[in-house]
């Protein structure tokens, strides 16, 4: 398989916290999903490989530069209509305005919001609110697109929307790199899983090998817990 | 989101508007001239009379006669119009204007209160000073380099009295103009040197009256000068000297002698 | 207190005669000084979004510097435009000095850096919470200042509105440069200093009065129309 993005020996240190240390990995399955306890950084280093956060050590190297796009936790949205919200990251790519209105459109009827196009999007529910931020991302039609705990602030109905928009969005080509506390998340949308305890890698294992046999003592515990 | 552009175009739009609103084309000169002239109201009379004449709109800078001499040093008038020979005729000296004329004299009136504790009141202004320092009666001065002010110290100096080392706290030196030094005597009960234009006009008298005039002593000369154009060539030369000549032409002279307050003149010309 | 009382109904009298010298002086001073905040808010507003996102050496000593010019006293100002537009100074040769452009550009000068430093904070506030959405689209800084500055438009119009109420209640400034010049500089605040220095106390207050009145009015319907907006477009 060819790797679309390899890290080597990364790491960010903060004052003498280690945040992400020593993470060497390679990845190149279509869907990834980091799981860890909370403060494992995994946020962390989901921002490190999308350059929103610059390492102190180690280096990050695209074998191909690819289009991305990073959906977060919490919805950020502009004041201004759905529809602006969306065209704004076109706009910034230089698409003529037609355009920018056709791609959004589009994509706002992918995510199956089509009537919320001239409300204002702060007014719009979380759940909204987050499927307008997918559509946002997808509008650009990335070819990685990075999810921090993209459910974690929705309630079960919304998250299953957000969960159908995900598959949708890989079944169409897009590589995902995701986090997420929600084991059965992982298992329903991911390909691998990466395992991160205290910033260092312990495992990277295929989902159903992880969640059925895992390689590590700590991910064995980790399951357990979450499982209950 | 970016700022909409029918925002960004109304806002440059409002910009330009106001600045070539400002820079209509209107003939008028800048003329510095004292407080005491303009709050006497003489202005208000006159000026009309010489724009409806020529065209010229007068634009005074109402200052003391230090401040109106040191803008006009500056070249920031076309005309100085005030009252202090000494200092104007050093303006002259300076070369910063080639000519002075006399225009019209007012005079100057010690105003008190009318209880009078220095018993000061009488028509010989030196004899008032005197008594006010002996007495040590509250005294507000204006310490504003301006004429009126120039003329007090004048006063103690002829009276033989060297104001510098006698002052006290009856002495109150305010560095301000007629009307607000005016206000402070009259909170304070204190004498005070004063133009009668500006007393005619003055509304907070308070206790305070007229406690010395008549004095020949107490004419106080007004004169005119053209900045010097060599020396600023922005000076508008032209309109200027018209303004300087009517002044002491038989019409300017007669317009300035026809106005009066309450039936009292209150300048009286003397062009030659 | 009864002086207080005579001082208000001298004003609504003047107001409801409509004299029209009175009302020539209202409108200069609206004019000066609406021109002059909306200078400094074009100005000061792109200042203020530039020290906030941006990232370059000593942009911390600008910050403190435009922080401490918040406070440039009015007279200080005055005297230093003042010095520039006369026909002694550098900008002479244009024939500023007395005129409400002169006045314009010194009011500027005061309440650009009011503008400049108060946006910043709402800016601060903004990058804060859109940062990392607004780069992962893809936006430069330069490009997020500018989104920003949109984006907090409410915010904003409170600023902006500072950056007046300090313009119309100044005299200092606008009394040196301007000349206080009947009929062509002559504001509300140089004319109560005027009335103040006549002795005419009653009609100083008045005036004040008014212009006090006209300052609420502004804001009240600023106030209103910003709930009105915000209420159509969130």
């Amino acid at each position: 398989m060819e790797h679309w993005l390899e890290l080597d020996g990364l790491g960010l240190t903060e004052g003498d916290v280690r945040i992400v240390e020593n993470v060497t990995l390679k990845i190149g399955c279509s869907s990834t999903a980091i799981l860890g306890p909370n403060g494992a950084g995994k946020s962390t280093l989901l921002r490190l490989m999308h350059g929103l956060l610059h390492s102190s050590a180690g280096r990050i190297a695209w074998p191909r530069p690819l289009r991305q796009a990073m959906v977060f936790q919490r919805p950020i949205m502009l004041r201004a209509t759905v529809l602006a919200n969306i065209e704004y990251g076109l706009r910034l790519r230089g698409h003529p305005s037609a355009e920018q209105r056709r791609r959004a459109l589009a994509a706002l009827d992918r995510v199956g919001l089509p009537e919320l196009a001239l409300r204002q999007a702060r007014r719009c529910s979380g759940g909204e609110q987050q499927r307008i931020a997918l559509a946002r991302a997808w509008a650009l039609e990335p070819q990685v697109l990075f999810l921090d705990e993209p459910t974690a602030s929705l309630d079960p109905a919304s998250s299953r929307e957000v969960e159908r928009i995900i598959h949708e969005i890989v079944a169409a080509g897009t590589k995902i790199v995701m986090t997420t506390h929600n084991l059965g998340q992982a298992r329903r949308l991911a390909e691998e899983v990466v395992y991160l305890e205290g910033g260092r890698l312990l495992e990277q294992t295929p989902v159903a090998d992880f969640f059925t046999l895992p390689q590590t003592l700590a991910a064995r515990d980790f399951i357990r817990e979450e499982v209950g | 989101m970016t700022t909409p552009d029918n925002v960004r175009r109304a806002l440059v739009a409002a910009l330009a508007c106001f600045a070539i609103g400002t820079h209509a084309e209107e003939r008028f000169i800048t003329v510095a001239s004292t407080t005491s002239t303009e709050q006497s109201g003489l202005f208000g009379y006159l000026l009309p009379i010489f724009e409806k004449l020529t065209g010229i709109q007068v634009r005074v800078l109402a200052l003391g006669t230090g401040q109106a001499l040191d803008l006009a040093r500056r070249g920031d008038a076309d005309v100085v119009f005030v009252h202090d020979k000494p200092a104007e005729e050093k303006f002259l000296a300076e070369g910063y204007s080639t000519k002075r004329q006399d225009v019209m004299y007012n005079d100057f009136i010690l105003v008190g209160p009318k209880s009078d504790p220095a018993k000061a009141a009488g028509r010989d202004i030196l004899e008032g000073f005197r008594r006010i320092e002996a007495a040590q009666a509250p005294f507000v001065s204006r310490g504003d380099k301006s004429g009126t002010n120039a003329a007090e110290l004048r006063y103690w100096k002829m009276a033989g009295i060297d104001i510098d080392a006698k002052r006290g706290s009856w002495y109150r030196d305010t560095g301000s103009g007629m009307g607000p030094a005016l206000n402070t005597a009259s909170a304070m009960n204190a004498y005070i040197l004063s133009d009668r234009g500006t007393w005619l006009n003055f509304k907070n008298r308070g206790d305070l009256g007229i406690v010395v005039e008549g004095d020949s002593r107490l004419f106080n000369q007004y004169g005119v000068m053209l900045v010097n154009p060599v020396r600023y060539p922005q000076v508008k030369q032209a309109d200027g000297q018209k303004f300087v000549d009517w002044l002491v032409s038989p019409g300017g002279q007669q317009a300035i002698a026809g106005y009066k307050i309450g039936g009292e003149q209150l300048f009286f010309p003397n062009a030659k | 207190m009864q002086d207080v009382a005579a001082s208000l109904a001298l004003g609504a009298q003047l107001v409801a005669a409509g004299d029209a010298r009175l009302l020539a002086i209202i409108a200069l001073s609206l004019e000066v000084s609406v021109t002059a905040t909306l200078f400094s808010c074009f100005l000061g507003m792109p200042i203020g979004s530039v020290l906030s996102v941006g990232r370059f050496a000593g942009r911390r000593t600008l910050i403190v510097l435009f922080n401490g010019f918040m406070g440039l006293p009015p007279v200080v100002v005055g005297l230093i435009v003042y010095l520039l537009l006369s026909r002694a100074g550098p900008l002479g040769r244009f024939g500023l000095l007395f005129t409400p452009t002169a006045m314009v550009i010194a009011q500027t000068v005061l309440v650009t850096p009011i503008i400049a430093a108060l946006t910043r904070q709402v800016i601060e506030g903004e990058w804060r919470e859109h940062r990392e959405q607004l780069r992962s689209l893809g936006a430069s800084r330069l490009r997020a200042g500018r989104t920003l500055l949109w984006n907090a438009r409410f915010s904003l119009t409170t600023t902006a509105l500072a950056g007046f109420g300090r313009a119309i209640a100044e005299v200092g400034t606008v009394m040196i440069v301007g000349g206080n010049i009947d009929g062509v500089t002559r504001v509300m605040t140089t004319t109560i200093a005027l009335e103040t220095s006549k002795g005419d106390l009653p009609l100083a207050l008045a005036l004040g009065a008014i212009l006090i009145a006209i300052v609420l009015a502004i804001n009240a319907a600023a106030y209103a129309f910003k709930q009105w907006a915000e209420r159509r477009w969130g």
